[in-house]
């Protein structure tokens, strides 16, 4: 048998060709690849959307989108963002990819529920797309808030079930990888020899599978209160509005770890690489990984501050927000404390994750502005908010993407890419981001309300340098993918370990063979062992 | 991987239905009983623990390692926990 053939050559199982070896294919990498595919292509559609709502807002007046179509367009842009790119991007495509390699296994454990997945996946992405044909995409915004979501005409209905097919999709995924870690790690990796990005995945799963259901039954009530009339959230039938909040926030603040807690992961993997130096306080950052889905899953309720709920729940909330602070500043610390005096090489994987750190570390301490109950009241449904909450997603899971691309891209396709324009689309997509979201933070400090395709003349000025921001950071990005594809072309030049990692998935060629490995992977008693890498690895990161 | 067969006798069985049908009955009647916030509490408490007794032995968690019932039983205490939190508003509204 020949071990050397990728999985590209070797299909699983292997009578099936052509399209089919993907379509119907059990290999978690090629189910990976799949998500690659689809979430790229739902990414880049949400930019152009976003990019059109910015358009429409660098001058004052109607310019390029009616109101009607601007509230459908941002509900779009949230949705596909949130449910068809942030939630699935990282478990999805490099978790199913990386996840069983990490581990020194050769699939996950349920391959047939990890197809099954992907297509519930394209399926709900496919009923979201009905529904802007069928009545209208709805102009709610991606929280469906009741009672404006019960009463509107526009097509809610459809546009809910799609994010419920979507999350049983996210929920099958959550159970595989926990089945995979606790059933199909090496018999020699104990848990504190497992490496942090799948630990991260570990953390995630358990709040996908805990909180994914709250929101389904919820949307789910949202269709039933539609067709029946049923009163469960309109309070002109007895309904509670609120307690729609509370049920949607209690997945949906939880969703925002689900987002994060991979980009971090992958962070935790790139860092220490790049820096030769074993991670600073691995244990602290697997602690912090769990008390992050703990913590993050009991404070929901602080988007919640001005509607209306008891002063009591607004301090006990406001509290427990402070306190899933610290989980995630022992993350950043542990980072920052890994680089100081490593032997630190450039590279734009390494790039991208410093960029990471600060972009994020401004969303999180904005958030704490969000997170105190005074000065919320201040900012609430402001674009501060839309600022900060990009700034933690975009910045921080979106970053996270990409330097996760740049970072398993040579694995994954057994390619390197140019690092010039990897370095020149990093600096356009990062220094467009500040631009586009600073004058946010200023905007809304002012008073700007976000979901407003009109404003006053005050904020004009920072309307147009947001939208100028804009357009530099969507070059960037749409820069940063051609550069990708365009690696594609060269021939397969990658090295089995490129960077000089030291998981398992660096142990075996680049791309890797159909079952991951061509021997026994060796265990390392601890997962960030570099000293047979600096003794390897005195030269540069191969580049063609 | 071990693959036993793990077999509860059928009088087990019969007791914990017994078990959960008892419970049932008990949330049944203390929802008709005004006993302030403490009717929350006892509801989600009764939840938990005939959720973990479904999961323990009609799903033969029972048989496995120690850290898998802990995450489990785990996620069982936590959904009430994030339930009763609701409570943080409804109760002092």
């Amino acid at each position: 048998m020949d071990f050397e053939k990728s999985f590209f050559e070797t299909p699983s199982s292997a009578r099936l060709t052509g399209i089919w070896s993907w379509l119907l294919t059990t290999d978690h990498k090629r189910i990976g690849l799949m998500y690659l595919f689809a979430t790229g292509f739902w990414f880049l559609l949400a930019v152009l959307l976003g990019g059109l709502l910015r358009l429409e807002l660098m001058f004052p007046g109607q310019t390029l989108l009616s109101s009607h179509l601007y509230n459908s367009i941002f509900t779009l842009h949230g949705v596909i963002m949130i449910f068809l790119f942030i939630i699935p991007a990282l478990p999805a495509v490099f978790g199913n990819f990386f996840l069983p390699m990490q581990i020194g296994t050769d699939d996950v454990f349920f391959p047939k529920l990890n197809l099954m997945s992907w297509y519930l996946y394209m399926l709900g992405g496919v009923i979201a797309i009905f529904s802007l044909f069928s009545d209208g995409f709805p102009d709610t915004g991606w929280t469906f808030y009741v009672p404006f979501s019960i009463s509107t005409n526009t097509n809610v209905s459809t546009a809910v079930f799609a994010a419920f097919v979507l999350g049983f999709a996210s929920m099958l995924t959550g159970l595989n990888f926990i089945t995979t870690i606790h059933r199909m790690r090496h018999p020699k990796m104990g848990w504190l020899q497992i490496p942090l990005f799948t630990w991260s995945l570990y953390a995630t799963s358990w709040v996908q599978l805990l909180a994914t259901p709250i929101i389904s039954v919820t949307l789910v009530l949202v269709m039933v209160e539609r067709y029946f009339n049923v009163g469960l959230f309109d309070p002109a039938r007895g309904g509670g509005p609120i307690l729609y909040q509370h049920l949607f926030w209690m997945y949906s603040h939880p969703a925002v770890y689900i987002m994060i807690l991979p980009g971090m992961g992958v962070i935790s993997e790139i860092i220490p690489v790049f820096a030769r130096k074993s991670i600073f306080g691995y244990k602290a950052i697997v602690a912090s990984s769990m008390a992050i889905a703990v913590a993050g899953s009991l404070v929901w309720a602080h988007h919640m501050y001005t509607s209306g709920m008891s002063d009591t729940a607004v301090f006990v909330f406001s509290f427990l927000t402070f306190v899933v602070a610290i989980p995630s500043a022992i993350k950043v610390f542990s980072w920052v404390a890994t680089l100081y005096k490593g032997a630190i090489e450039m590279t734009p994987p390494l790039f991208l994750s410093l960029c990471f750190i600060y972009l994020f570390s401004v969303g999180g301490l904005t958030g704490l502005v969000l997170g105190g109950a005074g000065t919320d009241i201040h900012v609430h449904d402001t674009h501060f908010v839309v600022s900060h909450f990009h700034f933690t997603m975009f910045g921080g899971t979106g970053f996270a993407f990409f330097a996760a691309l740049h970072y398993w891209w040579p694995k994954m396709f057994g390619r390197m890419y140019n690092f010039k324009w990897a370095y020149i689309a990093s600096v356009l997509v990062t220094g467009g981001f500040i631009f586009h979201y600073v004058p946010m933070f200023i905007l809304g400090l002012q008073g700007m309300p976000r979901r407003y395709y009109d404003y006053l003349p005050q904020y004009a000025n920072g309307n147009f340098m947001a939208g100028f921001g804009g357009l530099f950071m969507i070059v960037g990005i749409f820069m940063m993918m051609t550069n990708l594809i365009l690696s594609l072309k060269r021939e397969r030049n990658a090295p089995a370990d490129p960077w000089g990692g030291v998981t398992l998935e660096w142990m075996t060629p680049s791309p890797p063979p159909l079952h991951n490995f061509t021997g026994e992977p060796e265990v390392l008693d601890y997962p960030y062992d570099f000293s047979k890498v600096i003794e390897k690895f005195a030269r540069k990161p191969k580049e063609s | 991987m071990e693959n036993k067969d793990h077999i509860f006798a059928y009088k087990t069985l019969f007791y914990v239905l017994l078990v959960l049908l008892i419970l049932t009955s008990i949330t049944v009647g203390i929802s008709l009983v005004d006993m302030g916030k403490l009717n929350v509490w006892l509801a989600l408490g009764i939840a938990s623990v005939k959720a973990s007794l479904v999961l323990m032995v009609f799903m033969h968690l029972k048989f496995e390692g120690r850290v898998l019932i802990i995450s489990f039983l785990s996620t069982i205490f936590f959904l009430a926990i994030m339930i009763g939190f609701t409570f943080w508003d409804i109760g002092f509204r």
